[in-house]
């Protein structure tokens, strides 16, 4: 299947759970409605046609004064699927707010986004519903702050952390 | 001057001397200036010309402590932990500017000089540091050792 048959078939199927989708330089991406991630993300793994075996990646970005984005929805949640069976690949991308940044997690698809979502939740703030374990992953847990937020200051000190006994 | 004194600075500097040449270094190795220290511990610039030819890799056996490359926050208490169990007396030397002051890693992850965490007797900066900076801040620290006070 080639990028604008995925698009074509998942738009026959969610309609309007679809806000927009694009295909740019070979990337065909869709932007889904929060309330239908589960559902796209769960047919997009379980269709026979679409096969996506593999979440590739799941990452976010911070869209804060952003040049045309200003008023829009701050976070993007951005979901890379591939497919081993049929080498065609989708990325899906769910817009949440900075006042309700909160996600329905995909570890229950995919083991994978297990640890991916813990790496959101850790440098975006990003919440995720369901997750068995969401702490921090990389970062230690008396870090102030999540630093990949664009109004995270450069150059703000962390407080130093003692030996464990 | 009584004779008790002038005995007592005598075997400080006999003291002191020995000990400038048993440097027992124990390599911390984070990042990238790991491989100018090897560079620097291999045959070619020969440090056992100054004592200094054998690493220990045990904190409790080793009196200098190198601390070669960026420390992060998570590592900080690691490398204060091992300050600790070094044994009196002991010495450290910065390798780098990152341990010296974080270099240009002026982010949320990098501890900004690792003079926050353990005293530091030696700083060599360069990033990374020539084998020749390493044995001159090498020869520093050796004259620290001996002129400074022993403690024994």
């Amino acid at each position: 299947m080639d990028g604008d048959a995925i698009l074509a078939a998942l738009r026959a199927r969610f309609g309007g759970a679809l806000a927009e989708t694009h295909a740019r330089r070979g990337d065909h991406t869709a932007v889904v409605e929060r309330g239908a991630l589960l559902d796209v993300l769960r047919h997009c793994r379980d269709d026979g046609a679409l096969g996506f075996d593999m979440l590739m990646d799941l990452t976010a970005a911070d869209y804060a004064k952003f040049p045309g984005r200003e008023d829009g929805p701050r976070f993007e949640v951005v979901y890379h699927l591939y497919s081993v069976r049929y080498n065609h690949r989708l990325r899906l991308k769910v817009r949440v707010s900075e006042d309700d940044p909160v996600v329905p997690t995909a570890s229950g698809l995919w083991p994978i986004a297990d640890w991916f979502e813990r790496e959101v939740w850790d440098m975006f703030g990003v919440r995720f519903t369901g997750h068995p374990n969401l702490k921090r992953l990389l970062l230690y847990e008396e870090f102030v702050g999540h630093p990949l937020r664009k109004d995270y200051p450069i150059n703000r000190r962390q407080p130093l952390i003692g030996p464990k006994i | 001057m009584g004779i008790g004194s002038f005995f007592t600075s005598k075997l400080d500097e006999a003291i002191g001397w020995a000990r400038k040449y048993s440097i027992f270094q124990y390599p911390f190795v984070t990042a990238c200036c790991g491989m100018e220290y090897m560079a620097t511990a291999c045959s070619h610039y020969d440090i056992d010309r100054f004592g200094a030819g054998l690493p220990r890799f045990s904190p409790r056996q080793a009196d200098v402590l190198f601390v070669v490359g960026t420390i992060s926050h998570k590592m900080a208490p690691v490398l204060k932990r091992i300050y600790d169990q070094m044994t009196e007396p002991k010495w450290v030397v910065a390798f780098g500017v990152c341990t010296c002051t974080g270099g240009f890693y002026d982010n949320y992850a990098t501890v900004q000089g690792i003079d926050t965490i353990v005293p530091v007797d030696v700083y060599i900066p360069g990033c990374p540091p020539r084998p020749e900076s390493v044995i001159d801040g090498l020869m520093k620290l050796q004259e620290k050792i001996a002129t400074g006070a022993q403690r024994f």
